[in-house]
């Protein structure tokens, strides 16, 4: 079927503001909105940019705007859509374009290194297994789940408002190694964290669980952390 | 630019940073990745890791290292095998202590699973010995090894496609990049180069490989002068979602899934009747095409049935996560309540640039090392795959041979003077890219991509014979010939996939040639290679390692280098 797609187009080089560049695709409901955009770059337009590599949701390079929504291109397939054939492709929200849908994430992933990203086993070191119950690593599995894709941080309004709050992508990270059984640093963990642009940031608006392509439920882990931060200060 | 280290990785993925994690801060170290190091494809790994810690039931490093063996069909190097197989328990506890998030057991230890082709006591039934999370085990070891290199302060050039290596004297001594944000050459010199940077599995047209899987390393190692070891063995994994190719994980089967045929019968039964649908993925993919072949295909089509339903919700759900949710967005079926309809799809390069077992690029049949290069994971070949790879071996492959690489280069670059560049390293980078931005060829890399993979797919696949294989080299031919003419189309130096397309292009049509020059030399059928017309296995002829080296008139000049064998005379392979 014949598709009409809407693409964002930006050159910092080339243009002074960024203009929107149509394109008529012929598509199979089946296919991805990713496999859209390549049959557009290699069959059209050679110039478009944008990233992706595994086309099957687990690297996490294609999050976009599609039809207003944050989404995979490649987790996507044309019959999800129900907008008459016609999509609009825009970049993240949030962070800065660098040429057409390609962002710069380097201030997601600063964020992401500020929260200890790594397991501490303190003297729990050793050459042999831990012993970590079944139901402990199912606790933090839901956060296992995230691909980096930063659509989380790109659909919230107060990393909007607030460029220093940490967001929900670094913070689902620090819920992970806090609440791995195996780390030796949990109250540090909790204490760093216990901040307005660290846990407290979060109002609970759950923009950042709606657009999430593996349905984590961050909000929901969020205020886990939030909870161990409050019965830590009780326990003080 | 001109950049200098001690050592200098390209790859992110976890071989790359396995050795980027050994080395810490003992040396300068930087990792070059095309991609952002966690979109490695290393991430798309789902079923698990191989290790016999017997936390399930009884297992040996022996049976381990005797099943990879048998997988390999004789051609894996056992002295190798050895190594990975003894070295696996203590790689997992490693794992488990920077962080890995395994699933556990009942009684809280690392979690295992039944995978194709591993056995209790040298074949007698399945065996529970792949470590998993979910199926997202690469995924969440990538995210761990990278994290650890963030920990280390390890510096990462992230969005550089590496274009050539810098050899002077003998010598590799650095390697030339593209900048893909700002189109600038770049000129990392140092004394030692790690090359990591996986498969090329978009040779073929159907593939569970990401777009990033073009093969740069070997084909840029290769044109450097190392050989390429073993190039015609490629898997095809039996189980990839029909048409789209995305892999759905023998997780799937190690868990009691089974595959049907158009009758509904449980086909492998007949062929390997001692572990059936846990046979190896060359044998279940050989199987398959021979069902379709005699129209059992569902439909009378090119497509069979995995089956799960009888598993339950929460096995499919919890344990195969990941594989459950692919089945849901692109086949549309919900593997609950109804069978996943697969096929095979190329998935791993058993061959690669020829290594020992420590990481060192080895340049001829004795192992001379290539100074100055290393490599490891799915872009060498140590080999331990030989023929055919079991599932969850490459993983394993991965962090073994990563760290190995990583220990045997911080001793190097401890002594070794900084070799010396020679004058101007990336002229010819910069004249190759100069005339491809203004070429004013008519060809584009989409077309030649797409004729190269549909030639691939339909000669050098599972299958393969004389006359197949004859044709695919002429098509090789004529499609490197069009490539002189190609034009670039995207003038600009910010993220110019045109550019890169054409440079990806221009490595797949050299290891395509390979991979086919291999494959007809080599007349037996062993493991992932399959001649219809040389059926049975040749240990009197071809039990030794096909190694090619680059010649730009003649094409590739093939050797062979002895197979290692110590613990177990090859025989005849049955399941």
């Amino acid at each position: 079927m014949r598709c009409h797609f809407t693409v964002y187009r930006f050159d910092p080089k080339e243009d002074k503001k960024p203009r929107y560049q149509e394109y008529k695709v012929d598509a199979e409901p089946t296919d991805k909105i990713l496999d859209c955009l390549n049959k557009i770059r290699w069959e059209q337009d050679p110039t478009l940019a944008y990233r992706y590599s595994c086309a099957h949701g687990i690297c996490g390079s294609d999050a976009l705007m599609i039809n207003g929504k944050i989404e995979l291109a490649c987790q996507k397939l044309v019959r999800d859509f129900k907008t008459g054939n016609n999509f609009v492709i825009e970049p993240l929200p949030l962070f800065d374009v660098v040429k057409d849908l390609i962002v710069d994430l380097e201030p997601f992933f600063e964020k992401y290194r500020q929260v200890q990203p790594y397991l501490i086993p303190g003297k729990n070191k050793s050459d042999k297994e831990f012993i970590q119950q079944a139901e402990d690593q199912e606790f933090i599995e839901p956060a296992l789940r995230c691909i980096l894709c930063a659509s989380c941080t790109a659909a919230c309004p107060i990393n909007r408002a607030r460029p220093d709050y940490l967001g929900p992508a670094a913070l689902l990270r620090a819920f992970r190694y806090i609440f791995d059984t195996r780390d030796s640093i949990t109250a540090e963990r909790l204490e760093t964290i216990d901040t307005e642009d660290g846990a407290w940031g979060c109002k609970t608006m759950w923009g950042c669980t709606e657009v999430c392509p593996k349905e984590i439920p961050i909000t929901q882990c969020l205020g886990q952390i939030k909870r161990a931060v409050t019965q830590q200060e009780k326990d003080k | 630019m001109k950049h200098q280290y001690d050592v200098i990785i390209v790859g992110a993925g976890l071989a790359g940073l396995r050795a980027a994690v050994e080395i810490g801060k003992d040396a300068q170290v930087a990792v070059l990745t095309k991609v952002f190091a966690t979109r490695s494809h290393s991430g798309a790994a789902q079923g698990g890791i191989g290790a016999a810690l017997g936390n399930e039931e009884e297992d040996h490093w022996e049976w381990h290292m005797f099943d990879t063996v048998k997988g390999s069909d004789y051609l894996g190097d056992q002295d190798a095998i050895e190594i990975l197989a003894k070295d696996a328990p203590r790689a997992i506890y490693e794992l488990e202590n920077l962080g890995v998030p395994f699933n556990r057991t009942a009684e809280g230890k690392i979690a295992q699973r039944a995978f194709g082709g591993h056995t209790r006591n040298y074949g007698e039934a399945p065996v529970k010995r792949a470590c998993y999370a979910a199926t997202r085990t690469g995924r969440v070891i990538l995210d761990t090894l990278w994290e650890q290199s963030l920990q280390r302060g390890i510096e990462f050039y992230d969005e550089f496609q590496m274009l050539s290596l810098i050899v002077h004297n003998g010598k590799c001594c650095g390697v030339v990049a593209y900048e893909l944000a700002t189109g600038k050459l770049h000129t990392f010199h140092c004394k030692a180069l790690m090359l990591a940077t996986g498969g090329a599995g978009k040779i073929y047209k159907t593939t569970s490989n990401a777009f990033a899987s073009t093969g740069d390393g070997m084909a840029i190692a290769y044109r450097a002068g190392a050989p390429l070891e073993d190039m015609e063995f490629v898997q095809f994994h039996p189980t990839g979602i029909y048409k789209l190719g995305i892999l759905i994980s023998e997780a799937a089967r190690g868990e009691g899934g089974i595959l049907l045929n158009n009758a509904g019968e449980r086909f492998m039964e007949r062929y390997a009747p001692v572990i059936k649908d846990l046979a190896p993925r060359d044998m279940i993919s050989r199987c398959m095409l021979d069902e379709m072949r005699a129209g059992r295909g569902i439909d009378g089509k090119d497509y069979f049935h995995l089956d799960l339903t009888h598993l339950g919700q929460d096995v499919i759900e919890k344990k195969l996560a990941e594989i459950t949710s692919f089945a849901r967005t692109y086949a549309g079926v919900d593997p609950v309540k109804e069978p996943i309809p697969v096929q095979p799809t190329c998935h791993y390069m058993m061959g690669g640039i020829a290594t020992d077992a420590d990481g060192r690029v080895v340049i001829d049949d004795k192992n001379t090392p290539y100074a100055g290069l290393y490599a490891a994971g799915e872009c060498a070949c140590v080999s331990v795959h030989g023929a055919n790879r079991l599932g969850c071996n490459a993983l394993l492959d991965t962090l073994v041979f990563g760290r190995r690489a990583g220990r045997q280069i911080k001793k190097f670059v401890e002594s070794a003077a900084r070799p010396k560049l020679p004058a101007k390293p990336d002229k010819t980078d910069a004249d190759t890219i100069k005339a491809l931005m203004q070429s004013s060829g008519r060809e584009t890399s989409g077309a030649i991509r797409a004729e190269l993979q549909e030639s691939m797919m339909e000669n050098v696949s599972v299958f393969r014979q004389n006359e197949s294989l004859t044709a695919a080299l002429e098509k090789i031919k004529a499609l490197k010939a069009r490539y002189k003419n190609l034009s670039i189309q995207d003038k600009g130096g910010c993220f110019n996939r045109d550019l890169l397309d054409a440079i990806e292009l221009g490595h797949l049509l050299d290891l395509a040639e390979v991979i086919t020059r291999s494959a007809l030399i080599r007349e037996e059928s062993r493991g992932a290679h399959s001649r219809e017309d040389f059926p049975d296995r040749d240990d009197k002829k071809f039990l030794a390692h096909t190694m090619a080296l680059y010649d730009a008139d003649r094409g590739p000049q093939i050797f062979t280098k002895p197979v290692a064998i110590t613990k177990f005379e090859p025989k005849e392979r049955k399941y």
